[in-house]
């Protein structure tokens, strides 16, 4: 059973965000999908400036066994990335809701992630 | 789908497993890095059981395999002695690579892949038509690889005592034989080690054995990068029916100065003749980024494309092989998903008997 911490939302892509006190949000690759591609390789992620509209490929993962895009949670600017992937992307397998954050970003709308998927949402789309 | 005797095994040991050319078998069992570290360190083991195992049984055995393969089979004088060989159609194209054990005058034994084990069987019962051989596929036997530099040390300790004492003296691309147990110190790893094929219900005590030895069950997609670095071809995915030995990199297994008539011996002399257009190479990735197959390789001689690529957890970045133009080009650029990254192109192995080879880093 992967975990799956209630303190974030989810996409059905397995993003996850975390929002922080300051209303931006950080962005990272839920358990079970760390999992389901096997140990991490390589990330490439966006640059701090750029803008996304949710659903965009804005990264890609890739590991022993394929390339994986990553699609922007929500709307919004980067601000950073991750900058510890460089030289060890497998944490993405070992913690992936702690260092293995992938970048974070200040949302356009911040409606979007009110609508993304609860832990019991994300759950229920992963067993199903 | 098929499961080989080690099936509940793997289950047991967590194995993930995947559809491998009509086969369950497991792609890994946790990381497959550290599988593949794992081999490269110390001694894992891999079911290879899907693989295919032949018999060739008759008199004119060495005959009809003079006929039938690339490789020259009169350079297997000893009992037990192995060979690594194409078996080629008339175009020269690559049927299958193989690996051909001399065992008595009247019995040899192929290894083939599993992937091609129906259109092997037919090629050779067609071409075994005016030899008065017997071609005999080894069904409910298991196969088991242990690969590494600790492998052997621990393989033998948990052999039957009388083939253990046997196996111990075996020299490289040596088999020895006791009932249906066969010991071959052979792999497909670029480590030393052993290729165990044995009774099917007897598999399952061997593997629980040997895991108790410290040899760790490593999955498929760990004996692919481990192939890789060690600069051995993929069936399917390097060379296939569409292109000959010579363009595969495989020049060193066809045996021609002989006058030896061996089926697509005439097509590979008009392509010698004619002048080989392309090579199989290795690639090493200079900028960051994964190498998979399938990818557009650019040289300063043309344009070609990787058959194989991945991470090498040795070199601690991508490795590919690809096919390009004849040429004197050094580097190249491979198009990863619409970036051109910089490659150097190296001569194969990369990695061998646990260490990063010359010249690739």
């Amino acid at each position: 059973m992967s975990d799956v911490p209630s303190d974030l939302r989810y996409r059905e892509s397995h993003e996850w965000v975390r929002l922080e006190d300051d209303g931006s949000v950080v962005v990272g690759i839920s358990d079970h999908a760390q999992a389901a591609l096997g140990d991490i390789v390589f990330v490439e992620l966006p640059e701090s400036g750029q803008s996304y509209t949710q659903g965009d490929a804005c990264a890609v993962v890739e590991s022993v066994k394929a390339a994986s895009d990553i699609y922007a949670p929500i709307s919004g600017e980067v601000i950073e990335f991750n900058p510890a992937l460089e030289d060890d992307p497998s944490l993405v397998n070992s913690d992936p809701y702690g260092d293995g954050w992938l970048f974070s970003m200040t949302p356009s709308d911040p409606d979007e992630i009110d609508q993304l998927m609860d832990k019991k949402a994300y759950i229920e789309s992963i067993d199903g | 789908m098929q499961r080989t005797p080690l099936y509940k095994a793997h289950l047991a040991a967590a194995g993930r497993m995947v559809d491998f050319s009509g086969w369950e078998m497991p792609i890994n069992y946790g990381s497959q890095i550290e599988e593949h570290h794992q081999v490269r360190r110390d001694a894992g083991m891999f079911d290879v059981s899907h693989m295919t195992v032949v018999d060739v049984l008759g008199a004119n055995t060495r005959t009809f395999l003079a006929c039938l393969l690339a490789n020259d089979i009169s350079r297997l004088v000893e009992p037990g002695k192995a060979l690594y060989s194409c078996m080629l159609n008339e175009q020269g194209g690559v049927i299958d690579d193989l690996i051909v054990y001399f065992l008595e005058d009247d019995r040899f034994r192929l290894v083939v892949n599993a992937a091609t084990r129906d259109k092997d069987l037919a090629w050779l019962q067609r071409q075994a038509q005016g030899f008065s051989i017997e071609v005999l596929e080894r069904r409910n036997l298991a196969m088991i690889a242990v690969q590494g530099p600790a492998a052997r040390d621990k393989a033998l300790g948990v052999l039957p005592a009388e083939l253990s004492a046997a196996a111990a003296e075996l020299a490289a691309f040596f088999a020895t034989e006791s009932g249906e147990w066969f010991v071959a110190r052979t792999g497909y790893t670029g480590e030393d080690g052993f290729e165990i094929t044995l009774p099917a219900d007897a598999a399952t005590e061997l593997w629980q054995q040997l895991q108790d030895a410290g040899v760790k069950p490593c999955g498929l997609g760990a004996r692919d990068t481990l192939r890789l670095e060690a600069g051995m071809n993929l069936y399917g995915q390097d060379m296939d029916e569409s292109v000959s030995p010579l363009e595969s990199a495989l020049g060193w297994t066809v045996a021609m100065k002989d006058g030896r008539d061996f089926i697509g011996r005439p097509a590979l002399e008009a392509q010698k003749n004619a002048g080989l257009q392309v090579r199989l190479v290795g690639l090493v990735l200079e900028d960051k980024g994964i190498l998979r197959l399938g990818q557009t390789v650019t040289t300063a001689d043309g344009s070609g494309i990787t058959t194989s690529g991945g991470f090498s957890p040795t070199l601690e970045r991508a490795i590919a092989f690809a096919r390009i133009p004849v040429g004197s080009a050094t580097e190249c650029t491979v198009d990863v998903r619409g970036k051109q990254l910089k490659a150097r192109i190296v001569k194969p192995p990369f990695a061998r008997n646990g260490q990063a080879c010359a010249g690739v880093l």
